[in-house]
């Protein structure tokens, strides 16, 4: 199963800000999303998720319509992360990450059990008790990713589930990126779809199944990162020159500018 | 009251005006410290209150309009109500709908539109007031100015058992919305995507809003104060989450404005201070007092 995009335009306010746009995010895979700033990533992902509605075309879940879905069923089926949080209140890390459970009727106990395990995942378990407003940038964005991972801990019995994050790993130290990738691949093992928006090419690289390229507010190109990252295709949508190595250890692309 | 009264004449201050008055400030002051909660819940905002949304200010142009037409000592064709607290009910009602509608679209509605909004009329109605004051003559003003001081001192069993109509729907509506407001503290599209109905849930939050803080004050009068700093309070002490916040602070509005109240009644006899003067004397340095508490431990 799959979360599919049909054609999808958005037009706002004046701009043309998604065109044509054909995609297919599957279960079990990584699919990084990668392009220029205004390239229409964050559109993308708001029209995916639900949050504006295209000028044409459609998105299904799991061959459902997303709007057929109902608000709540489709938050068993679908995590966000995003960007930025507003977040201005003095919740502890448990309290945020517990935000993550409300889709679902657990219990009490086995709600703290997941919210444990969520936080020690993003080892984050140091700051439970900690106040999110009195958290640095990086440990309040492994708290958010926490709270997105404990709202799909568990499988759902409505299809397979999926996860959106956008730029997840920019406000993260070097091993905060890394384990973030690590995580994001044994979601994908147990069967999540994953589509994160990524800004570094080689992270992208590193760990996507499937990477799309999107410029203009359309899709450049898509497929495995040895076949899409080329150095023409970095010029001609980054305006960069590059030499694309192979990564000795992971033998995944490289690209150096 | 004289010190010798009759047993039966005790029985009948009490029960005709002390308890009506005693349910009455435990209702109004946890009515608007609950939906103080709720507002800063909905607006993300620890410094909302209900009046944001236009429904206090919109209430101080009816009463005026009512007090300066010459209807203030009026009864209203409701039982036990003045014109004035009608006249106050009705501006509070029309001047939040004005400022859900503007700030509604086809998108949902807009709290950040709804917050500017609110201001923008809250500043229509304050000028009105003015006016309202500008041509009233010495008896009106001081008739205005009380009211807007807030005064439970004409309780009856009637506003009593209005507001706790009133109260009983408020307090078995919210608690199944401590979640969803606990969800909006991060944003409402985050709460969408927690499963939450976010444009159904503001609605009902705000038609609860207008409908406890019009009633109260259109019974009470301007109470400010408990309505802004209780939950702010509460929350210093026990934390954001809503499912604690929201019972624990409609008790401490409530201990609060009783508490006001009877120092209120007694403290310059014969005469009574209003009521809101007192809410703001009593809670403020309290307030303080935890605000100084809280810069320590950082």
């Amino acid at each position: 199963m799959s979360i599919v995009a049909n054609d999808l335009y958005l037009h706002l306010s004046g701009f043309d800000l998604l065109r044509n746009i054909d995609l297919t995010i599957e279960a079990g895979k990584v699919n990084a999303l990668v392009g220029p700033n205004g390239a229409g990533k964050s559109s993308l992902l708001r029209v995916l998720t639900g949050e504006i509605k295209p000028t044409k075309g459609d998105v299904l879940i799991n061959q459902q319509q997303l709007n057929d879905w109902s608000i709540q069923d489709r938050a068993n089926l679908l995590a966000v992360l995003p960007q930025h949080s507003e977040l201005n209140f003095p919740f502890t890390a448990a309290e945020v990450v517990g935000l993550g459970r409300i889709p679902h009727k657990t219990g009490f106990a086995k709600d703290q059990a997941i919210i444990a395990e969520a936080l020690a995942l993003v080892d984050a378990s140091y700051l439970q008790r900690r106040l999110y407003t009195q958290m640095s940038g990086g440990e309040k964005q492994r708290v958010q990713l926490a709270r997105v991972l404990a709202q799909i801990w568990q499988p759902s019995d409505l299809g397979e589930q999926f996860l959106v994050l956008d730029e997840p790993t920019a406000a993260f130290d070097l091993s905060h990126q890394q384990l973030t990738l690590s995580i994001v691949k044994q979601l994908a093992d147990r069967g999540v779809g994953v589509l994160m928006v990524l800004h570094d090419l080689n992270l992208a690289a590193r760990c996507a199944d499937n990477l799309v390229v999107v410029n203009g507010g359309t899709i450049e190109a898509s497929g495995t990162p040895e076949k899409v990252l080329t150095k023409e295709l970095i010029h001609q949508v980054f305006d960069v020159q590059s030499v694309i190595a192979e990564h000795p250890v992971a033998k995944t692309p490289l690209v150096i500018t | 009251m004289g010190g010798h009264s009759e047993p039966s004449q005790i029985q009948s201050i009490i029960m005709e005006i002390r308890l009506p008055r005693l349910i009455l400030a435990l209702l109004v002051g946890a009515v608007l410290a609950i939906l103080g909660a709720v507002m800063q819940g909905l607006f993300r905002n620890p410094l909302a209150d209900p009046s944001l949304i236009g429904v206090s200010g919109g209430a101080s142009v009816g009463a005026s309009i009512v007090i300066v037409t010459a209807g203030g000592a009026m009864l209203s064709p409701l039982a036990g109500l003045s014109m004035v607290a009608l006249g106050a009910f009705i501006g509070g009602v029309i001047t939040t709908l004005v400022v859900y509608r503007v700030a509604t679209s086809s998108l949902g509605t807009s709290v950040t539109t709804m917050l500017l909004a609110g201001i923008a009329i809250g500043a229509i109605a304050g000028a009105f007031n003015s006016l309202l004051s500008y041509f009233s003559d010495n008896q009106m003003l001081r008739q205005i100015s009380v009211w807007q001081m807030g005064n439970l001192g004409g309780a009856n069993w009637q506003k009593a058992s209005l507001m706790a109509a009133v109260s009983l729907i408020i307090f078995s509506l919210l608690p199944g919305h401590a979640k969803s407001l606990n969800a909006f503290l991060l944003g409402e599209s985050e709460a969408r995507h927690l499963g939450i109905d976010v444009q159904r849930i503001k609605r009902q939050l705000i038609f609860l809003t207008a409908l406890g803080v019009g009633v109260s004050v259109a019974l009470a009068g301007l109470i400010g104060f408990v309505g802004l700093v209780i939950p702010h309070m509460v929350r210093l002490l026990i934390g954001p989450d809503h499912r604690a916040l929201l019972p624990a602070s409609a008790l401490a509005g409530a201990s609060l404005l009783l508490i006001a109240d009877s120092i209120a009644r007694v403290v310059v006899l014969p005469a009574e201070l209003p009521t809101g003067i007192l809410t703001a004397l009593l809670g403020a340095p309290f307030f303080v007092v935890l605000l100084l508490k809280q810069q320590g431990e950082i």
